[in-house]
Order: C-alpha cells, then structure tokens, then sequence
C-alpha cells in the first residue's frame, strides 16, 4: 500500500492510498467540525460541516467522501469558511427546537458542541418553530423529532450494522422526517430489536433512553468500535 | 430489420407520400392535443369525403408544430400555411373554405415564411410537421435510423466517439458537459456490464422541450441512445420519464415496441451482433430527480436523493456499473451528427458552443412556444423576431433562462449572444432551455420569492445549507414583499444565498440562490424600494404599510 503525502494548513501530513481527508484531519488531531459523519458508518456528506479547501479544485469539497492525493494542499480553516460553518449551525437551530436547558444530552451533546466550536453566539435568522411528534411507544427509548438534525446516523447504524432497516426517510425537504417502520409508532415495528445502537449514534437528544432526565443521557459509542476491530481482524462481515 | 428492408419502406412510404398533391399536418404536441386536436382527423376526413378528395389530400396527425400559445394548429402542405387557434367547431369549414370554396380564412394564419419560422434552424425537431409520432414507418419515410444503420454497419464504436467528439455537441441538460468525452469515458471503463440512461425528468417551470421531443418523435431518441449505446458498449438503457407526461409515457411505450419488433431493438439490431434494449422508468415528479446521481437512485428502486460526486455515474453508475446518461435533446442531436459528420454540426453556432439549442418561449411575449435557433443568436432576435415582441406592446424587462437555476437577465444585455459562456459571464445559465420573457409590470422580488418557493418546496432535504437555507430564504423574500423586512434581514439574504450555493451537495442547491443573486445584481433598487420605502416599484406586492414601532418588533 504506497504512502501518500499531502499538506492540510501547511502541517506536513501522510496517508495511506484509499483514506479520506478526514481520516488524515483526525489522526493528525486537526480540528474540524463534523455531524453526520461517524467512523463505522458510510458517510453520506449530508451536513456539508466538513467542507474544505482543496488547492486546484475551484469547489469545496466533503473531507469526509474526498480520497486523498500525493501532493494535495487542503486548507480547513479559511476565514469564508467559519464563517459558512456557523450559518450552518445556526441554520441548524433556527429548523428545529433546540432547548438546550431542558435537553437529556445538555452538556453532552454534539451539537451543543458544534455551536461552541464553530463561535455561535445567537442565531441571526428567524426561528421556524415547526411543529414536532414526540414517539414515546417504544418500552425503552423515546423519539423526539424537534430535536432531530436529519443526520441519519440512526438509519444508517440499523441498516448497516444491526440489519434490520427499522427507520427511514419520508418528506422532503424542510418536511423531511426520519421515520420508525412505515410511518408507525417505534413501539409496534416489529423488526426492532430493541438493541439501542441508534439511540448510541445519535449527536443530538432526538434519541434517548426513558430513565433519562435533563442532561443524563451519555450516549456510549463503544460498540462501533469493536465492530471496526472485529472488521479489520475479519472476524465480523456484513 | 436490415439496410435493405429500412430502404424498402423508405421507398414505399415516399411512393405513397408523393400521390397526395395536398397534406394536412394536424399538430400532436401536448397543448394542442389537450386542446382536442386529437379529434380533428376524423372531422377532416368526414369533410374530404364529403367533397371527394380523399384521393388527392392525406390528413396526418403529427408532432409539435411549435406555436404552442395559438394552438391548435393545422398545417396545409405544400402551401405552407398554418391555421391557428383551430376548433372541433371550425375545423370543417377551415378545410371546406380552403379546398372546396377557394375562399381561405385570412385571420389567425401564419405562413411558414414567418420571422418565427424563418429565424428557426432545426436538427432536433427536423420533421415534427411531418412524422407521425406513433408510426414507425412514418419515421423511416423522413430518412429515420438511417444514422443507426450507418454507425452499426460503416463505423467502429471509437468512430462514433470521434465524430461526437468532433461536432463539439454538449450535454443540453444544463451543465454543458462535453458528450464525446462522456462517451469516451464510458466506453473505455473495463466493465463487462454498462448501462445507458436518458434523463427525461424535466421539471423546470415553463420549460417543455424534453417533453416535447418524447411526444412528438420518439423513434429519434430511441435511435440516439441506441447508436450511444454502440458507442460506449452497453447492453441496456433506461428512459426516466416524469409521471407528469402521460402522452409522453404512452408515445415512448409504443416506439419501443414497434422498434422491437421491426429489430431495431432487442438482439442483433439490424443483423449485427450488437443487442441492447430500453425499458421506461416513470418517475414520481420529483425535481431533484433530474439530478443525475437522484435519477439513478430513483431508477434503482431507492429514495431519489443525490449522492456526493465523485465518484461520476460514468465510473460508478447504476447499481455500481460504468452509466452513461445524457438528456433527451442530447441523444436527440446525435442522429444529425453520423448522418451528417461532426464537422458540419460543429459549423453551426459559436466557438465554444455548438450546433442549436431547443428553447421554451414563455411569460410576456406573442408567440410562446417551442423554437429551436443556431447557438449565438441574440436576446433581441429571440424576442423581437420569433417571440414577435412583448404581449400588449409593453417594456421588456427581464428575461429568465435556465429555469430556477438560472438568473435573471436584464435589459441592458439584450444584445447579448445566447450560448454557454455569455449566459454564465451575466450570472445566468443555459439550463435545459427554459426563456421566461418579463415585462415592466414585473417585480423581480416576487420572481426570486417565486423561484425560492420552488426550491425550497423540491429540496429532497438531505443536507443542511438546502434544506434549511433555501426556506430561510423564502421566508426573508417573504418578508421584503411584505413589507417587513429590515437592511439586516437583506444581509442575511445575500450572506445566505452565498453560503446556499457554495456549501449545498447537489446542483439543486448550488443553483437556488441564482435567481436571487442575479436579480440582486441587476435590480437592488427594486429590493431597497421594498425595504426603505416599503413600495413595490411595479405595483405587484402587497406592501403593507407598517407603523415604525412595529417594524423594529
């Protein structure tokens, strides 16, 4: 497997053929601000955080889904750049119905972090405050659809790694929901296994376990993990 | 079917073609056919039976004759005229007054020596006024699928690239894309399997061209992606056709099976070892679907949402195979171009942008419909001379080309040639050929509010900046018209569209912001007006007159 180098903000930096700039950014503790991407899961380029500047290509292009190069010049950090990233945040909180003070992840969460990285101090536009289902008819999690930012991790971990395609997409564009089954309530689709993968994966407090109250829910990701080593030392295949 | 049995029926046809000293050519197209045209045959044919002439005049129900804003029509060949705004009721006494009384109707005609006719040159709807969609035959009468037998039979796959490559043609989609070095790039894939897909999901509003060549010759574009097919090495193609255009559907249904059966597709086409064959896909009219990497989500049975490029369909297409796709205008070219060679096609139009471009007259303007015109010829021409000047005698304004990815384009570049380069260097698009004329009485902050709704209404919803950027946006334009917004909403709106356009994943959202962008470009008075003055500068908004407390809550 050749080794490939790159600069990414002028820092010296190598890869092997076949990996992203994301992979590149992370192993060289860059920071950069990610949503929809998680390691394990195929990235989707859905949330557009990742963004960078690739010298020669006159477009921005996803870290997440862009194979590295010999040679390539990756800037992430460009004033025009954070500027775009925190429209995107704040976009994010002006669509759905983010309140942090009575959130099951409040100071866990990836989007209150994202807020904080990216230098959010208010939202300039207008709040859409859209009208949202809470689905509570599962026996041990609940689906809060105000909070959900249409990442679809959760869709994404229970078709690729649980193998049961309980949720989806319906709607589209600002209406665009993530659903349980065909449209029914989580508690009677009866190909979930009840593992709770989705409810792990999940950034923000859309997902969480019933116990939970404000700021309880940690969401533990160890389990992809282990999957990726069971992967790699082939004992594991899907 | 071989050479010799397409030259046979070509013969035959022209045999019976030349008995006729008359034709009454009776428009097809989608508007004139809802418009009941499709009942018009058998009154004319009751009438020339009546007097007859059935002998001596054959009636035809054809394709889009291209007046579409004055239909229906009725051609009479040789003659060359054109009746319009013709009627179930009319319709007789039309025939009866034109060849029994002598005394022909004089209002409401149009000669084929018309400006709007005369400025046209076609190559893509050559012959509509004399094919009849649903007959084979009749398409081979008018020289059809020679260009396929001569690929097949005179060329080698990489000659047909050469000469695609040679005529300069790009992808009529919108994008511009060179088709010989699509092609190219396909063929050369090492994939034992590929694929041939025709993206016929046109959406744009007031945009008809796909449309239009699906219903009125489909055999043409059935022959396009055969001979592309050839090209590049596939075996099966695909035609994603909206739900919307049931005649289409039905037209396109009946070509692939009268080309079945006369073995101009299926296996060995024409006698060759060459097979391939094409199935319809109906869409279910979602404008993202006009994306490629939607379209062929969509096509393989998933939700129709774009995926990040690269890798390009031509690398990783359908289920993963090595996919050409082109657009309906595309393949509809590429008949010419073998016919023909690559060097004549490449004669016409401008330096960078070859060969003619299908465009749909609409808005604020006489003659709407279907024209097809050289690359380069100017907005004025397009107005004054085929679009015959502006409803009612009033100022032109704007035009918007490009559908609501395009811009708007003002008065002062009226002189400007219409090709790829010019239409992007003033902050519009080609598109896939949509021409909206506006007038004085147009208020272009309600145009970009417009197109916005569209968008934001046709976001599949997958990333951030068009999901949610797009409905901000409407809702600021909302606001402007309303009469409420503030100078810091109109920043938003200008920092937005920037971000919408360079941070969205497919060209849908990359493109939403250009109507506003151009419009803000070339008519910020118009927006301040609404937003310091709080009056519409052509009276079309609603300005509400707010207190000045209550525009600071």
């Amino acid at each position: 497997m050749s080794v490939l180098t790159l600069t990414i903000n002028d820092i010296q930096c190598t890869g092997r053929e076949g990996q992203t700039i994301l992979d590149i950014i992370k192993e060289n503790k860059i920071s950069l601000p990610v949503l929809c991407d998680l390691k394990g899961l195929t990235p989707v380029a859905a949330c557009r955080l990742c963004l960078v500047e690739v010298k020669g290509i006159p477009k921005l292009v996803p870290a997440c889904t862009t194979k590295i190069q010999e040679g390539m010049v990756v800037y992430t950090d460009s004033e025009k750049l954070r500027n775009y990233r925190r429209m995107i945040v704040e976009l994010l909180f002006a669509e759905g119905n983010h309140i942090c003070a009575s959130c099951v992840v409040n100071g866990y969460c990836e989007l209150q972090n994202l807020g904080y990285m990216v230098g959010m101090e208010s939202v300039r536009f207008d709040y859409l405050w859209q009208l949202f289902q809470i689905d509570a008819s599962h026996p041990r999690y609940v689906m809060d659809q105000s909070k959900c930012v249409k990442c679809t991790r959760c869709i994404r971990v229970c078709d690729e790694v649980e193998g049961a395609h309980v949720w989806d997409l319906k709607g589209r564009g600002i209406n665009v929901r993530v659903i349980s089954g065909l449209d029914e309530p989580w508690g009677q689709v009866k190909e979930c296994t009840q593992c709770g993968k989705c409810v792990q994966v999940c950034p923000v407090g859309a997902l969480f376990e019933k116990t939970a109250t404000t700021s309880e829910m940690i969401k533990d990701r160890s389990f992809l993990e282990r999957i990726l080593e069971g992967r790699e030392a082939k004992i594991w295949v899907r | 079917m071989n050479v010799e049995e397409l030259k046979d029926i070509y013969q035959k046809q022209n045999d019976v073609l030349s008995k006729y000293k008359h034709r009454i050519l009776i428009c097809g197209g989608a508007s004139c056919h809802s418009l009941g045209s499709v009942s018009f045959k058998k009154i004319v044919e009751d009438v020339l039976a009546k007097y007859d002439l059935k002998d001596s005049v054959a009636v035809v129900n054809v394709g889009c004759l291209g007046l579409c804003g004055k239909g229906p029509l009725v051609k009479i060949e040789p003659e060359g005229i054109i009746y319009t705004n013709v009627s179930v009721e009319n319709v007789a006494d039309i025939v009866e007054r034109h060849f029994v009384k002598r005394t022909p109707r004089e209002d409401g005609v149009m000669r084929a020596d018309d400006p709007f006719y005369r400025k046209q040159f076609y190559i893509v709807l050559k012959d509509f006024s004399n094919v009849d969609p649903a007959d084979l035959n009749s398409y081979i009468a008018f020289g059809g699928y020679t260009a396929l037998a001569k690929s097949l039979l005179e060329m080698s796959r990489q000659d047909v690239i050469e000469e695609v490559k040679k005529s300069g043609l790009r992808g009529r989609g919108g994008a511009g894309f060179p088709t010989g070095i699509k092609w190219e790039t396909v063929s050369k894939q090492p994939s034992e399997t590929k694929f041939v897909v025709c993206n016929g999901d046109e959406g744009d509003p007031g945009a008809f061209m796909d449309r239009s060549v699906m219903e009125s010759m489909p055999h043409r574009l059935l022959e396009g992606m055969t001979i592309a097919a050839y090209a590049v090495g596939a075996s099966q193609g695909f035609i994603y056709v909206r739900a919307e255009y049931p005649l289409a559907i039905e037209r396109l249904s009946k070509a692939i099976r009268d080309a079945r059966r006369a073995g101009l597709l299926g296996t060995n086409i024409m006698g060759t070892n060459f097979s391939f064959d094409i199935s319809i896909r109906v869409g279910a009219g979602a404008f993202v679907c006009g994306e490629e990497t939607a379209l062929l989500a969509s096509i393989e049975g998933k939700r129709g949402m774009p995926r990040q490029r690269p890798p390009f369909p031509a690398e990783k297409g359908l289920w993963g195979y090595p996919t050409l796709i082109n657009n309906v205008e595309t393949y509809a070219n590429i008949y010419a171009i073998i016919n023909n060679g690559g060097d004549w096609f490449a004669s016409i139009g401008t330096q960078k942008s070859k060969g003619t471009k299908v465009f749909a007259l609409a808005g604020k303007i006489n003659n709407t419909g279907l024209v097809e015109v050289p690359m380069g010829v100017t907005i004025r021409e397009m107005i004054y001379e085929i679009g015959g000047g502006i409803q009612g005698g009033k100022k032109f304004k704007a035009v918007q080309t490009g559908g609501p990815s395009g811009g708007c384009i003002p008065e002062k570049f009226i002189d400007l040639p219409v090709d790829y380069e010019s239409l992007r260097e003033v902050g519009s698009i080609m598109g896939s050929g949509g021409f909206i004329v506006m007038d004085e009485n147009t208020c272009m902050v309600d145009v970009a509010k417009f197109f916005m709704e569209f968008c934001a209404d046709e976001s599949c919803g997958k990333c951030i900046p068009c999901r949610v950027g797009t409905v901000i946006m409407k809702d600021i334009l909302q606001k402007i018209t309303d009469g409420r917004a503030t100078m810091r909403d109109y920043q938003n709106l200008k920092d937005l569209a920037y971000m919408v356009r360079e941070m969205s994943l497919c060209g849908l959202g990359q493109t939403a912001p250009n109507p506003v962008l151009s419009s803000i470009m070339y008519f910020e008075e118009e927006y301040l007006a609404h937003i310091n003055e709080r009056r519409c500068i052509a009276n079309v908004c609603e300005v509400k007159q707010f207190d000045v407390v209550n525009t600071y809550l």
